[in-house]
């Protein structure tokens, strides 16, 4: 996947200048200060909201629209609460016109993997946050996409059933061979779970930096977590952000990424 | 809450509601002799017992009752219809919303049961100019809701819909249209009730059946009892229709914990 300049010819330009490329079965974090477009990245990549400039390409082809190679997870769960648990799972394979039996097999496996068969006909309030997201993640996953594009996913979950979530998410791409691209605001997540994190200046976006995570275990951040190595990344990465002179002005209120 | 605990308050609270309604007959029976308001003022119960009687069996109760059920039926069902169906293509359409939003709104303010007489100008003694009414005091707390129902929708919900590569159809049949349900039925609540409010001034206005000219030749004779015959048969009308609304809400919208009867009235 490539991404390549986009500057909006009107009152903002969320992006400029960006350029970068996420290999096949590659992790790659995107981080920055708030509102540094990267969020127009994602929309860009899902075929979502086109770019005024430049082109992003899946699999060497240009990005013209929606399409089924491109998969992407928020940080909102938006599961429809009028569906079952499986009918969430199905409903990207549903909008697909996949043949019945094979969304329920797709639905069946995914929900076995996450430990959430037994909840596939509840509906979604009568679940907690963590397995909200879980049942997005499945269905993120259902539509067998090859690009992942997530969204803060694990933002608005408690920090103990982010940890086991972030440990889902690694072991179901490293299984499944995906490749994703990460928007996070939170350093150690990072670290722990891509291949290569960006470093998105502040608006208009531009990529200042690229730092490669050279460290075993990319399919288990709990054993990352532990590795002593990982403070040195998130150092660098708060050196790279400016974090330790940052002060909060309004701008850092205004929208997510 | 827990389960026992609400159990036990329902319980409670379906006990007390008994003995009031014990409480309120006995005082509306024994009530006005006890502090001398005369029978032609306010007939005791049993007065007005004695003329649902006399009233099924020589004044065609069950047919003015017959009659005013089919018009808030027909009322009802054509308002909600037209409400939900003009609801949706305002929501479709942000143009058409702009353009005839003050019209709307407009007519929204105006009292509706005003154009009672009008429509039996028009139409004349029929079921007719009634059904009109209702059709018309449906229509808008309808629309209304299922209009505000679609632009809340989450814009996120529909992205992730067309990230799936969703066609216009299929977004409004797999989100939008189930999403506008449950402010639909709260407007269908309001319209159940409402329908039978525009029925009723449609019979009082012109017409020489149903249970709102009952009400009027119950006025013009000075019978009191049968003027409380009719308002409590318009109330056990516009009860079924409400409790009709809530049953089939309660189909429709089963994944919702249930609401109380008089929620969202």
């Amino acid at each position: 996947m490539r991404f390549a300049d986009r500057s909006g010819g009107g009152v903002l330009t969320a992006v400029r200048g960006v350029s970068f490329c996420v290999r096949d079965g590659e992790i790659v974090s995107l981080i920055g200060p708030s509102g540094c477009g990267k969020s127009t990245l994602l929309n860009i990549g899902s075929g979502l909201a086109p770019p005024s400039e430049g082109t992003a390409l899946v699999d060497g082809k240009p990005v013209a629209g929606p399409n089924a190679q491109v998969a992407f997870m928020l940080q909102k769960d938006l599961l429809l609460p009028w569906r079952t648990v499986a009918d969430n799972v199905m409903f990207g394979v549903e909008i697909q016109r996949l043949p019945l039996p094979e969304r329920q097999r797709r639905a069946h496996e995914l929900l076995t993997q996450f430990n959430l068969a037994e909840f596939s006909e509840h509906y979604p309030r009568q679940l907690s946050g963590g397995m909200r997201q879980r049942v997005a993640l499945a269905r993120t996953l259902a539509v067998d996409p090859h690009v992942l594009l997530l969204d803060e996913p694990f933002s608005a979950v408690d920090a103990q059933t982010r940890i086991v979530l972030q440990r889902d998410l690694a072991r179901t791409l490293r299984h499944a061979g995906k490749t994703a691209l990460l928007i996070t605001h939170e350093l150690l997540e990072a670290v722990t779970l891509s291949d290569r994190v960006l470093v998105m200046s502040r608006r208009p976006g531009a990529i200042i930096d690229e730092i490669a995570i050279e460290m075993p275990h990319r399919d288990d951040p709990i054993a990352r977590r532990a590795d002593p190595k990982v403070n040195d990344y998130v150092a660098r990465l708060m050196d790279r952000l400016d974090i330790a002179h940052a002060s909060l002005d309004h701008r850092s209120n205004g929208g997510a990424g | 809450m827990k389960d026992a605990a609400h159990a036990a308050l329902v319980r409670k609270g379906a006990i007390t509601s008994a003995v009031l309604l014990v409480v309120f007959l006995a005082a509306w029976q024994w009530g006005p002799g006890l502090i001398g308001v005369p029978s032609y003022i306010v007939p005791p119960l049993s007065m007005v017992a004695a003329e649902f009687v006399r009233a099924f069996q020589l004044d065609h109760l069950l047919l003015h009752t017959g009659v005013t059920v089919l018009e808030v039926v027909a009322g009802f069902v054509i308002g909600s219809l037209l409400g939900a169906v003009i609801g949706y293509m305002l929501g479709m359409s942000p143009v058409a919303e702009l353009a005839l939003s003050p019209y709307i709104l407009a007519l929204q303010i105006a009292p509706k049961v005003a154009f009672a007489p009008l429509f039996i100008l028009w139409m004349g003694f029929t079921v007719y100019p009634k059904i009109l009414v209702a059709i018309l005091i449906v229509f808008f707390p309808v629309m209304v809701n299922v209009l505000t129902a679609l632009r809340g929708v989450d814009p996120d919900m529909i992205n992730l819909a067309r990230s799936f590569t969703a066609t216009r159809a299929q977004i409004f049949w797999k989100v939008e249209f189930p999403a506008s349900l449950p402010p639909m039925f709260a407007g269908l609540r309001i319209g159940a009730t409402l329908a039978v409010v525009g029925v009723v001034v449609g019979e009082l206005v012109g017409g020489n059946v149903g249970l709102g000219y009952l009400l009027s030749f119950g006025e013009g004779q000075a019978d009191t009892p049968l003027v409380f015959v009719s308002i409590v048969m318009l109330t056990v009308v516009g009860a079924i229709a409400y409790l009709a609304v809530i049953l089939v809400e309660r189909r429709v919208l089963h994944y919702l914990p249930a609401r109380s009867i008089g929620g969202n009235l």
